[in-house]
């Protein structure tokens, strides 16, 4: 231990200081580390485009400009094969974002179920409980997938067993036809909507069927948005009717019954707008091969999603109990002491409680069930892995190129669910004043 | 001075690096086996036996060039690529030389810096259907399910051909021939397309091969051929003329029996001379011993024997020689001379 006797001299700055100065030596190890580095991050990047170079190939984004030539079956955004790469790439990213939000969401539902029921006192559910977690929590999430698949292809008849006479198999209720090439449900569109009619589009100058066809998608569009606008209006008045309810409790003692109005303005305003519209179902009609019209669900997008959700979500069960168990039993006995049934104790008291310990590791879930979204590919879902770094890398032999990218994009993906997650956390966390 | 060695070091690493990897012979030589990249398995072009022994019609010639190259026959690492690794294996390194029914196409060629040696199959595209579906011709599949494997030409020719002809098809992806193959069976798909020859060779391992058709239409030329990294010509003239030896061995009535047999009695055909070494220095003008094409001749056959024995009328794959004649016999086979 050295003790100092005497305030440093300061006699100005001297460059032996940065070795012999504990003040600064710590800085100069850090810098010449920093230094080094670079140095060797550097090297091995011109030691790769050098490489590179020698095999005669460079790096270079050019190719996403090009057509791509290969179809898509799942479009979220209109594509045909001679969009781009960079389309293509989009129509890639839309999909995987699609699967991992749908995936999200029921895996969130499962696995606050499963996590809640494990713990009931019923032994025939808490086991069940236990066996789903163990067993989905214990198996890759890759088999699960090729397993649902392989049971989609074989279990659930082709189309061509819907046809004719002797048909073996028959639509669910007259318009869900369930076959191995998916789920084919109705759609809903609208006959009175704000899509131009074919004579309005050609008084604006629409000449062909593309042009007519781009009206029409414009139009349904439009009324999509019209609908998504109401469902926000009864949302906030519904939030309204809630404040409103919560307000005169506080100053009455009263609490006002608010069932009927908040139902009410869920469903008055939609259905007089679906009824002023026009709301119609076209349903799926076996023509030629296939079902024609309605919505497709895929079977490896069902796949995908089930398998995603149903193994996520045991993970996520294991995470509620965690939380729930976390809480205190005094707070349990607690509420039940003021008289609170306990559906509305796990509701009120232990479920917010318990948030803060479940939250944290709910976002790693959610991280997982993102990149676990790459493995599309085993069942032929037009992911992100599948175009960007399955076709257009093996079309355009870039593949440095098309794994930046890949890399890019999910890196972007998770660290934005992270930051949102994030800030959720902070919002429930245990506020200390 | 510690410096000055680190970058010494790296300098000569890096040099060193950049020598191996433009004399492929001279590494193929010290490593005494040939790395080789194939497919994971189409019956009859390249598939481990009942032994783990790869068989087959590609596979015959990465045989053909290790006993060409190393004299043994035997010497080859056979290293499964998938239609997605395969290129990225040639370019590391990682393989010697890719033989995996790849169709010669200008970019590949080109753009992804690689040299196609020759073609040993020449191919097309078709479609395989189920018979119940009284389908008979390919412009009758509008609205089709249609199976088929990422990231290969036939992938790119269905979009062309359906757009072409103003049809709409649904493609189902699918990564290997095997789940194509299952997922066709279990009716997931209306049409599985890819290359003829590997139809053929898939429905002769179905169950019942005559409930599916494969349709008359041949929608692509598919020119299959083994295929070498771009910039080193010494490398890429030895996997060209061993393949060149077997078609032209074919055309002079060399076989796998009678090689030895006009190698150790010169006939008065100067171009067999040539051929097998009786006769002039061809193997050294390739950095060879004048046996190379004796010793590829009688490890794995001529063509015309690679031919009926993997892929032939005679095995369970049953294809005809149709394109894939002699030039002598109506085919587009043709060696150039061996002078």
């Amino acid at each position: 231990m050295t003790i100092m006797t005497d305030p440093p001299r300061d006699d100005g700055f001297r460059l032996g200081k940065l070795i012999s100065d504990t003040r600064y030596r710590s800085i100069t190890f850090q810098v010449i580390t920093l230094v080094l580095l670079v140095l060797g991050i550097g090297y091995l990047i011109s030691n790769l485009l050098a490489n590179l170079a020698d095999l005669g190939q460079d790096l270079s984004y050019d190719f996403l400009a090009a057509p791509s030539g290969y179809d898509i079956n799942q479009q979220p955004i209109p594509y045909d094969s001679q969009s781009t790469h960079l389309r293509a790439t989009i129509v890639g990213a839309l999909n995987t974002l699609i699967v991992a939000f749908l995936a999200c969401v029921t895996a969130t539902v499962l696995g606050v179920i499963a996590g809640v029921l494990r713990l009931s006192k019923n032994w025939i559910i808490s086991k069940l409980m236990a066996v789903y977690v163990e067993a989905f929590r214990n198996i890759p999430v890759l088999i699960w997938i090729i397993i649902i698949f392989t049971v989609v292809a074989n279990v659930f008849p082709q189309p061509r067993d819907f046809r004719g006479e002797e048909a073996t198999a028959s639509p669910l209720f007259g318009v869900i036809a369930a076959t191995n090439r998916g789920v084919y449900v109705p759609r809903p569109y609208f006959t009175n909507g704000f899509g131009l009619t074919d004579e309005e589009a050609l008084s604006q100058g629409a000449t062909d069927a593309d042009a007519f066809e781009l009206a029409a998608t414009q139009g349904a569009l439009l009324d999509w948005l019209v609908i998504l606008a109401v469902l926000a209006g009864s949302f906030f008045a519904a939030r309204a009717i809630l404040n409103w309810a919560n307000r005169t409790q506080e100053a009455t003692g009263k609490r006002p019954a608010t069932f009927w109005p908040t139902l009410a303005v869920w469903i008055v305003p939609i259905t007089l707008v679906c009824w002023f519209m026009g709301l119609s179902w076209e349903v799926p009609e076996l023509r030629g091969f296939n079902f024609q019209g309605g919505i497709l669900m895929r079977g490896s997008l069902i796949a995908l999603w089930l398998a995603l959700s149903i193994y996520t979500g045991a993970f996520i069960a294991e995470n509620v109990r965690a939380g729930i168990l976390a809480i205190s039993k005094g707070q349990t006995e607690a509420a039940a002491a003021l008289g609170l049934r306990p559906r509305r104790i796990m509701n009120l008291v232990v479920l917010p409680q318990a948030l803060r310990v479940i939250i944290p590791p709910l976002i790693s879930q959610y991280l997982n069930i993102t990149k676990n979204s790459s493995l599309a590919i085993a069942v032929g879902y037009m992911d992100l892995t599948a175009t960007l770094g399955g076709i257009t890398l093996n079309q355009t032999g870039r593949a440095i190129e098309s794994i930046l990218l890949l890399m890019l994009f999910y890196l972007t993906i998770s660290l934005l669910i992270s930051f949102f997650m994030n800030i959720y956390n902070n919002s429930v966390r245990l506020k200390e004043r | 001075m510690k410096k000055s060695v680190f970058l010494g070091t790296v300098a000569f690493a890096g040099l060193a690096a950049a020598a191996a990897s433009a004399a492929t012979l001279d590494d193929v030589k010290a490593r005494g086996t040939l790395n080789c990249g194939v497919t994971t398995g189409v019956p009859g072009f390249a598939e481990p036996d009942a032994n783990g022994e790869w068989q087959g019609f590609d596979v015959a010639v990465c045989r053909a060039v290790a006993a060409a190259v190393l004299g043994d026959a035997t010497a080859v690492t056979f290293v499964p690529t998938t239609g997605k690794t395969r290129f990225t294996s040639l370019a590391s390194g990682e393989i010697d030389m890719l033989a995996r029914n790849t169709t010669w196409t200008f970019s590949r060629d080109t753009d992804l810096k690689f040299d196609f040696t020759g073609i040993n199959y020449y191919d097309g595209q078709g479609f395989m259907v189920p018979a119940a579906l009284g389908v008979s011709s390919a412009t009758e599949l509008d609205g089709a399910t249609v199976c088929i494997q990422t990231g290969t030409t036939t992938e790119l020719n269905l979009a062309d051909y359906f757009r072409v002809n103003g049809m709409s098809y649904e493609p189902v992806p699918i990564e290997t021939g095997a789940e194509a193959v299952q997922q066709y069976l279990a009716g997931a798909c209306d049409v599985y397309t890819t290359d003829r020859s590997a139809l053929a060779a898939q429905r002769a391992g179905f169950e019942n091969p005559a409930d599916s058709v494969i349709l008359p239409e041949v929608v692509s030329k598919e020119p299959l051929g083994p295929l070498v990294r771009h910039g080193d010509s010494e490398w890429f003239d030895i996997v060209k003329w061993t393949l060149n030896a077997l078609i032209a061995a074919e055309e002079y009535g060399v076989t796998s029996e009678n090689v030895e047999e006009l190698a150790a009695a010169p006939g008065d055909n100067p171009e067999v001379n040539r051929l097998l070494g009786t006769e002039g220095e061809l193997g050294a003008m390739m950095g060879l011993d004048n046996e190379w094409a004796r010793r590829a001749i009688a490890a794995v056959g001529n063509y015309g024997e690679v031919f009926s024995t993997n892929i032939g009328e005679e095995t369970a794959i049953g294809l005809s020689r149709g394109l894939n004649a002699q030039y002598t016999e109506g085919g587009l086979l043709y060696s150039p001379p061996f002078r």
